[in-house]
């Protein structure tokens, strides 16, 4: 057998493991690791400029594929700049491993230079963290890592390395396990068959049924039976913010996602519905407004691979815990073989009351002869783009307005931080898909707030040659604070806008990019056409928008899903 | 409606291990009566006690949140079933004069034992049920009491069920 030191063993850990990329930023702790890769070319390294945007690239990868990214840093600062981009993935369950070096495991405890205690600091925010205490537990580590990190509800896993476990002078003998198995997790594989039944045989009886779809769904790689499912059934779909993509946004069937900024025909189906079929959702607050108004007449079908998000927030009659994709197959199964089939007229009178709602209000804003909307920009790259870029955004405004008018028809296309609402998230998250996807259009569409929240990755994308596209809806306002302000504050706007912009046509250039102001509506087109055709350059479009639009539909706070304010004065 | 649970936790017997099952009470905003916690006979187990609150769907929360952390191997929610509990407390009580005789009284009433005498303390140790101890400091008064140390519950079912790998 070969023996390789601890940081050697790292190595080809990654290597044996698959893992092509890692994203870092070497320091003290790390350096035996650092100078390991040095000695190899498998493992690719991508040097960011904060350990916050290593996160977030890694985190990208990972929604656009479905495989875990990989994260290098250092002990104390390194570590703990990580800590938002690992509660980002730990919020949307993404599946992820940080590596993080430590001090020499005989100065812990001692307060020593850049010593955090960090395996306590990533405690709440981790699937699971492990710490190295012998070099020659490395590659089993590294392996459960990966393992936990990408099964069951997938989640971030933390790897805790002291220095002296990967010094160049100690080596061991090198084995990457082939399996790896854990008495205490073991993830569900399927469904319990009576509940799957139950469940099967409640759908064909309902009158009024709606599926409710999550980001497991993508996560669980079950957007296709999940759509096969639904159009055999001929029900209603909705889907959460990060579920979005899970079903084709282009078919009849999906009335728009739900929630705190859905369209009004989800919300008003779900309020009203006697079913809901809910495949890997977690009944978020921002989904149920007021749970103990959610969805009175409906009764609750629930899949759900982590039986603690089941009955979390709002109760179901009949959970199902197992990955969605089997439990999926299962149901189209018995759908296809039972005799019973919904009832048609039932089913029909309720797609003509869906129809109604959509008639009703459907998606719809306020255009202005001369101001830019923010909707209109995003309609627009949704029709250039042919509606299937790789969308990422930050938080606030513009991440609604992308979500709301950019029309995904397939999943893992839609990437934003939906849980814990990162702003910062959009650019190293973009960057990490397009680092994998070079021929596909990779849009960042952000803010002026957020973008200047991770805006130093400009540099590794000249670095690394990473033609993004940023779109940076300008409205010189920090525009979700501000339109609550609106709302609940009596317009004090209280430290919501910034009224010292940098002039971001010449900062992209400054990092060798090119930029583009868009401040005319008739400029809109032309502009964003010109900046998508330059496809080996990254384009930083800064387009100045109105500064006083509202997100909308939006729940009125403390009610039930059917409450909503649809315009500034209209309220159902 | 709240009622008080006592679940019983087979744990890896990992450093950082109790942390996790620490941290994730105090993430939730879940409450610890008592916590009690030490090696089985498999030294790479151990086997944690706690005592919570809560209404159903807070337990039902718990438990599912307990299952889910990776180093928990097994669990289980005592109270469900027939069970067995216990505490051990060890309490130092003033005992001069006529009180000595009535201490002595009451902690035989008690089932106690005086395991320790000066000339003014006697210390009493003390096994069984919370709610026994709970007596019997009741009993004494609190005039008395100098020092009070308790265990925290340690459970197990009744019967043939076990918690076991």
């Amino acid at each position: 057998m070969e023996l390789l030191s601890g940081a050697d063993m790292l190595i080809r850990s990654l290597q044996d493991q698959g893992i092509e990329y890692i994203y870092g930023y070497p320091g003290g702790a790390a350096l035996h690791i650092y100078d390991a890769l040095f000695r190899q070319d498998k493992v690719k390294h991508i040097l960011v400029r904060h350990e916050q945007a290593a996160v977030h690239m890694a985190d990208g990868y990972a929604r656009a594929t479905g495989e875990p990214g990989t994260v290098l840093v250092t002990s104390g600062p390194g570590a703990t700049n990580t800590i938002t981009g690992i509660a980002t993935a730990f919020m949307d369950s993404i599946p992820m491993v940080v590596l993080c070096g430590q001090v020499a495991s005989t100065l812990i405890g001692e307060d020593a230079f850049q010593e955090t205690d960090m395996m306590g600091v990533s405690r709440p925010v981790v699937k699971h963290n492990l710490s190295v205490r012998h070099p020659s537990e490395i590659p089993e580590i590294i392996r459960k890592a990966y393992y936990i990190a990408s099964t069951g509800r997938p989640g971030p896993v933390v790897v805790d390395i002291p220095k002296d476990m990967t010094a160049p002078n100690e080596r061991f003998e090198y084995a990457y396990p082939k399996k790896v198995k854990l008495r205490s997790y073991n993830p569900a594989v399927r469904g319990h068959a009576g509940q799957i039944k139950k469940a099967v045989d409640m759908m064909l009886a309902a009158r009024r049924p709606i599926i409710y779809a999550g980001g497991g769904v993508i996560l669980g790689k079950a957007s296709g039976l999940l759509t096969d499912l639904v159009r055999k059934l001929e029900f209603p779909i909705t889907n959460t913010l990060m579920g979005i993509g899970c079903y084709p946004s282009s078919d009849p069937q999906y009335v728009g996602w739900l929630g705190m900024h859905g369209t009004y025909e989800a919300n008003m189906a779900m309020h009203h519905s006697d079913l809901i079929l809910a495949v890997g959702a977690r009944f978020d607050d921002r989904v149920t407004n007021a749970t103990e108004k959610f969805c009175p007449g409906a009764r609750i079908i629930h899949i759900d691979i982590d039986p603690a998000s089941i009955s979390k927030t709002v109760d179901a009659d009949v959970p199902i815990v197992g990955p969605v994709d089997a439990v999926l197959k299962e149901m189209l199964a018995l759908v296809k073989e039972s005799k019973e089939k919904p009832d048609a007229e039932a089913l029909a009178s309720w797609w003509k009351q869906i129809d109604e709602w959509r008639a009703f209000h459907g998606m719809r804003y306020e255009t202005s002869p001369d101001v830019i909307k923010p909707q209109e920009v995003v309609e627009m790259l949704s029709r250039l783009t042919n509606g299937d870029a790789f969308v990422t955004s930050d938080v606030g405004q513009h991440q609604m307005f992308a979500a709301q008018y950019y029309k995904f028809d397939k999943p893992n296309r839609w990437i934003n931080s939906g849980g814990l609402g990162t702003m910062g998230f959009g650019l190293p998250a973009a960057m990490g898909v397009k680092l994998t996807h070079p021929d596909d259009e990779v849009l960042c569409i952000t803010g002026e707030g957020s973008i200047q929240m991770n805006i130093q990755e400009l540099s590794t994308c000249n670095q690394y040659d990473l033609p993004v596209k940023i779109i940076n809806l300008n409205n010189q306002a920090l525009g979700m604070v501000k339109q609550w302000q609106d709302m609940n504050y009596e317009s004090r706007h209280s430290h919501s806008y910034m009224d010292s912009l940098p002039d971001f046509m010449m900062l992209a250039e400054a990092y060798g990019h090119v930029g583009i102001r868009i401040d005319k509506k008739e400029d809109l087109e032309p502009k964003l056409r010109e900046a998508l055709a330059m496809k080996d350059r990254l384009v930083f479009v800064d387009i100045q928008v109105d500064r006083v639009e509202h997100v909308y539909p939006m729940q009125v706070a403390r009610g039930s899903m059917k409450d909503m304010w649809l315009s500034k004065t209209e309220r159902v | 409606m709240n009622m008080r649970r006592i679940i019983s936790v087979l744990l890896e017997n990992e450093p950082g291990a109790l942390s996790r099952v620490v941290g994730l009470f105090s993430q939730r905003n879940y409450n610890i009566e008592t916590l009690t916690v030490a090696p089985t006979e498999d030294e790479t187990l151990s086997r944690l006690t706690v005592t919570t609150s809560g209404s159903d769907r807070v337990i039902e929360q718990i438990t599912k949140q307990l299952n889910k952390l990776v180093e928990v191997v097994k669990l289980v929610d005592l109270t469900e079933g027939p069970h067995i509990e216990r505490e051990m407390m060890l309490i130092k009580l003033k005992a001069t004069g006529a009180q000595r005789a009535e201490i002595k009284r009451t902690v035989d009433i008690f089932r106690g034992q005086i395991v320790d005498v000066t000339s003014s303390v006697y210390t009493v140790q003390l096994a069984g049920a919370s709610d026994k101890l709970d007596g019997f400091l009741q009993a004494v008064g609190t005039s008395g009491v100098l020092e009070v140390v308790r265990s925290g519950v340690s459970g197990i079912a009744r019967g043939e069920k076990v918690l076991s790998l």
